[in-house]
């Protein structure tokens, strides 16, 4: 297939407008945290490093942080050892309902979040209240693991899908066990898929709302809680601001992480 | 495959099990049975005066839906602005992802897939707070569009869809600019020896190929948007989609909320079947 030069142009010309759409929105938000104007009117008149110190001494938004941590982590875990145990089954092996289970596994993520959320609301009121157990940071660890386990379920499966089988017969055939190969020859082919989706789970945790807000409860407040919270209150939206802006130039860094110690080229897959 | 090769079959069984039990035990126990729940409540009723749920089996929340044009508006208002957002991205993200993947080359290519990328990263919130901003009275868009003589959406239905299409571009991009980055050059080469033009190529080799990755990527675009009640709450003024009225109802009526969700769930359960015919599923 040729294209002509001005077939070229013209869609360099509409990727350029696409990603300049993509980023004005989040430059703006940079830009607004240092608008003097708590309003953001535009264009601003003049600039502050008031809103970056207000937010920084928010008690609110820190503790907030540190719930969004602690979630994201708890859900991570979960999700690399189901995910990947997951994958394994589905990769392996041929059996009768192999479909169903991808099908399973991909529905916590397809269906609307508000409906999961209400369905694990619902569902812990009659199971758990009974128990004992309040809604809290392990309720949310729970909602989180449930859709992050079909990002390690994919990153996992579409690693699996391009080792060779051979190694690990080879493996076999010069005498390892089963599970010296698993050490030695599939865990670490394994290893960047295990971490891009390890990233990719806990970034979609960190950033939930949804679910969050179903199955939490009145104490535990993650960051995208707080923010949803503050996002009415006038006088709080530099603080708000800041954090958007925190958060922006925080995304760089898991995306650089996943480049360097990822040879996939899209650094991990949904 | 290869593990399964050598084994006595017993053996290869008692792994699948072992592999297989944890993850389909947690997705059965939390997921499947909260959905149950979920289900099964939408069959009890509300006491009107103390708003508690009363266990008698009734239709009548079904029935309400039904009956209801209030409900029937709302799911046809929601069911249009999820096939706008798709049909939207869809549109901005074929000649994105065309020029990513078979027109940019080297390093050109790998930092617009991280540019895109990226913002995936920066948060939901974030992103529809940001355009909250913009659209704003005094935002940048009123701004700008103030010297032509013009006025900005404002917060309604038209910024909903366009901050929805904003959100979920990137899950768009991404599927339909892998299947375009697999696609062989040699089946291009050959479709041109053959004497196929660029429009001909599109049509009969391009064209099959990313029809299952636009499919993939609808999934996210059109389910995320059948379920979104936060963007609307952000910039949709007064619009009323199906997310909110299950939000506002989950507190008071959770039969009637539960009876409710069951139209989001019925709308993507038909489409997820749909689109795994054409087998969109393998490329998400």
């Amino acid at each position: 297939m040729h294209l002509t030069r001005t077939a070229r142009i013209v869609l360099g010309c509409l990727t350029a407008a696409g990603l300049a759409l993509i980023y004005l929105p989040l430059l703006l938000v940079l830009l607004n945290s240092v608008n003097a104007d708590p309003s953001f009117a535009w264009p601003p008149r003049a600039l502050t490093g008031e809103w970056w110190s207000r937010a920084l001494h928010s008690a609110g938004a820190r503790d907030a942080l540190w719930t969004s941590l602690r979630a994201g982590l708890g859900a991570t875990a979960v999700a690399l050892v189901l995910g990947s145990l997951a994958a394994f089954a589905v990769h392996r092996h041929r059996f009768f309902g192999r479909q169903t289970v991808s099908f399973l596994i991909v529905l916590p993520i397809a269906l609307p979040g508000i409906v999961t959320g209400i369905a694990l609301n619902a569902a812990f009121r009659t199971v758990l209240a009974p128990l004992g157990i309040g809604f809290g940071l392990f309720t949310v660890v729970v909602g989180h693991a449930t859709f992050c386990v079909v990002i390690v379920f994919n990153n996992v499966a579409a690693r699996l899908r391009r080792i060779a089988p051979s190694l690990a017969e080879a493996s076999a055939d010069l005498g390892a066990r089963p599970w010296q190969t698993l050490r030695y020859v599939t865990f670490p082919a394994l290893r960047p898929a295990l971490f891009a989706g390890a990233l990719l789970a806990f970034a979609l945790s960190f950033d939930e709302v949804v679910v969050t807000t179903f199955t939490a409860g009145a104490g535990t407040k993650t960051l995208p809680i707080w923010i949803y919270e503050n996002l009415a209150r006038p006088h709080q939206a530099p603080v708000v601001d800041v954090l958007a802006a925190l958060l922006i130039a925080l995304s760089v860094i898991p995306v650089y992480a996943a480049q360097r110690l990822s040879s996939d080229t899209a650094g991990g897959r949904l | 495959m290869s593990a399964t090769r050598h084994e006595p079959r017993a053996r290869a069984r008692g792994r699948l099990a072992a592999l297989l039990a944890p993850p389909l035990l947690w997705l059965v126990l939390a997921y499947l049975g909260s959905l149950a729940v979920l289900l099964l409540s939408a069959f009890w009723t509300t006491d009107p005066f103390t708003s508690d749920v009363v266990h008698t089996w009734t239709t009548d929340n079904f029935r309400d839906i039904l009956t209801t044009p209030v409900y029937r508006t709302v799911a046809l208002r929601t069911l249009g602005i999820a096939v706008a957002v798709t049909l939207l991205d869809a549109l901005l993200a074929l000649p994105m992802a065309f020029f990513m993947a078979r027109v940019a080359a080297g390093r050109l290519r790998r930092a617009l897939l991280v540019a895109v990328l990226t913002p995936l990263w920066a948060g939901y919130l974030v992103k529809a707070y940001a355009w909250r901003v913009m659209l704003g009275e005094h935002g940048i868009v009123n701004a700008v569009l103030a010297p032509l003589g013009l006025h900005g959406p404002g917060y309604g239905t038209a910024a909903v869809v366009l901050v929805l299409a904003y959100l979920w571009l990137p899950y768009m991009i991404l599927p339909v600019h892998a299947a375009l980055e697999r696609l062989p050059a040699h089946q291009l080469e050959a479709s041109a020896d053959l004497g196929a033009g660029t429009l001909r190529t599109l049509r009969s080799v391009v064209a099959p190929a990313v029809r299952p990755a636009l499919l993939a990527g609808s999934v996210f675009t059109f389910s995320l948007s059948l379920g979104d009640y936060l963007t609307v709450q952000i910039v949709g003024g007064r619009t009323q989609l199906l997310g909110n009225v299950i939000a506002s109802q989950v507190t008071l009526d959770l039969p009637l909320a539960a009876a409710l969700s069951a139209v989001p769930v019925a709308l993507v359960v038909c489409y997820l079947a749909a689109v795994r015919r054409a087998g969109a599923l393998d490329s998400l």
